[in-house]
C-alpha cells in the first residue's frame, strides 16, 4: 500500500549561512577600497629645439614661486609660507585693486554666459630643487590649485550663483575660459640654497 | 485557577536563524560588487602625501602607474633604502619608463591613447630629483596626462 501522504524531507540549510559567510570572509580580505584620487595636471609639451622661443613673458604677469632643498619657499624674491600662498597668488591672478608689479589684464572680452571680463595674463611659474621633497611640492601645488579653484568659485557664485564644482559642462567651460589656469612648471634646474 | 495557568515555557522563544544567510548573502555580493583586485605586489613604501583639491580618477582602464619609495621592509637588505621606480612587479630605472608606456599604449586602441593618464604614487619623503627624471621622461614620451596620487585632507607635520 502506498503511502497516503509523501512527505518530502526538507533540505537543512543551516549550512548555508557557514558557505556565505565563508564566501564574504574571502571578498573582505581581497577588497581594496582605495579610490584613486589625487591632484590631475598636465605636464607641457616637450620642447622643441628648432622651435621659435616663444616672447618672454612680462616680469609683472609671472608669479614666481621657488622651493629649495630644505623647503622653504620664496615667493616673488620674499621668504613665504605655505599659509600665506593661497591669498597672495589669488591676489596676483585677480589683482583686484589693479597694482603695478601684478598680473596685467586681457583686453575686457565677451565670453559666453558671463559677459564681458578681463582675462588675467597672470603665470604662476613653480620651480624646484631637486632637493626638495615630494610631500612639500605637493604642499605648494595643492596651495596654488586651490588658489585658482578658490578664483573660480568666486566668479561662479557670482555669475551662475553655484560652486564652479556644481556648474553644469557648458558654464565650467565659460568659467574656464574666463579664469584659465596657468601653473607652469619650469625647466628643472638646480636652484642653489 | 488554571484559566491563568503560567505556561509551561517561560524562556524567550528561539530567534529564527533562518534570515541569517539572506543577510549575509547581501553583504557578500556588496563585497563582491566593490571589490578591485589588486593588481601589482608593491616592492616600494608608498605614504601617499595629503592634499585638499584632490580628484577622483576615472575610467580606471586609462590609467597607468608608477610608483616612487623606498623599498619595503624585506627587501631593505638586497636593494637599500634609496628611492627606487617599480613599473608593473619590478624595480625599474628612468630609461625603462619608455617600454612601460610603448607597452601600456598598445594594451589599448588607438582611439582611447589621447586620454590615458599616468598615476604617479609617489612616498612623500622621496625627493624631487627621481621625481623631475620621471616628469621629464614622461614629457619626451609625450604622456602629459598625470596624477600625482594623494590622499584627500590636511596634514597636520605641514606648517
Amino acid at each position: 500500500m502506498a503511502r497516503s501522504k509523501r512527505t518530502a524531507e526538507p533540505i537543512n540549510a543551516g549550512s548555508m549561512a557557514d558557505i556565505a559567510f565563508l564566501l564574504l570572509i574571502f571578498f573582505l580580505v581581497t577588497t581594496t577600497m582605495d579610490v584613486d584620487s589625487g591632484l590631475l595636471r598636465k605636464l607641457p609639451p616637450p620642447l622643441d629645439p628648432e622651435a621659435p622661443k616663444p616672447p618672454p613673458i612680462k616680469e609683472r604677469n609671472v608669479f614666481t614661486v621657488l622651493v629649495n632643498r630644505n623647503d622653504q619657499l620664496l615667493v616673488e624674491g620674499e621668504i613665504g609660507s605655505l599659509k600665506t600662498l593661497r591669498a597672495k597668488a589669488k591676489e596676483f591672478v585677480l589683482n583686484p585693486y589693479n597694482k603695478a608689479n601684478l598680473s596685467a589684464k586681457k583686453d575686457p572680452a565677451i565670453i559666453e554666459l558671463i559677459g564681458t571680463y578681463a582675462v588675467s595674463k597672470g603665470v604662476v611659474s613653480l620651480q624646484n630643487d631637486r632637493g626638495t621633497s615630494y610631500d612639500m611640492y605637493i604642499s605648494v601645488q595643492n596651495e596654488l590649485v586651490a588658489a585658482y579653484r578658490e578664483i573660480r568659485d568666486d566668479l561662479a557664485m557670482q555669475t551662475f550663483g553655484k560652486k564652479y564644482k556644481l556648474l553644469n559642462k557648458v558654464r565650467a567651460k565659460a568659467v574656464r575660459k574666463a579664469i584659465p589656469m596657468m601653473i607652469s612648471e619650469a625647466e628643472p634646474r638646480n636652484i642653489s640654497s | 485557577m488554571s484559566k491563568f495557568r503560567k505556561k509551561d515555557k517561560g524562556g524567550t522563544p528561539e530567534i529564527s536563524t533562518a534570515s541569517l544567510p539572506d543577510i549575509v548573502f547581501m553583504l557578500l555580493f556588496f563585497f563582491m560588487v566593490t571589490t578591485v583586485m589588486r593588481e601589482v605586489s608593491l616592492k616600494v613604501v608608498v605614504q601617499q602625501p595629503f592634499a585638499t583639491e584632490v580628484k577622483k580618477l576615472e575610467k580606471k582602464s586609462l590609467v597607468s602607474y608608477i610608483y616612487i619609495g623606498p623599498p619595503i621592509k624585506g627587501l631593505v637588505s638586497t636593494y637599500g633604502t634609496e628611492p627606487r621606480i617599480q613599473l608593473n612587479d619590478a624595480f625599474a630605472t628612468v630609461a625603462d619608463l619608455g617600454e612601460f608606456i610603448i607597452a601600456e599604449r598598445e594594451a589599448r586602441s588607438e582611439k582611447e591613447v589621447p586620454f590615458m593618464t599616468t598615476s604617479l604614487k609617489i612616498d612623500k619623503t622621496v625627493k624631487m630629483g627621481i621625481v623631475t627624471d620621471v616628469k621629464q621622461e614622461l614629457r619626451e614620451l609625450n604622456a602629459l596626462k598625470v596624477n600625482y596620487s594623494t590622499k584627500k585632507g590636511t596634514d597636520i607635520t605641514t606648517e
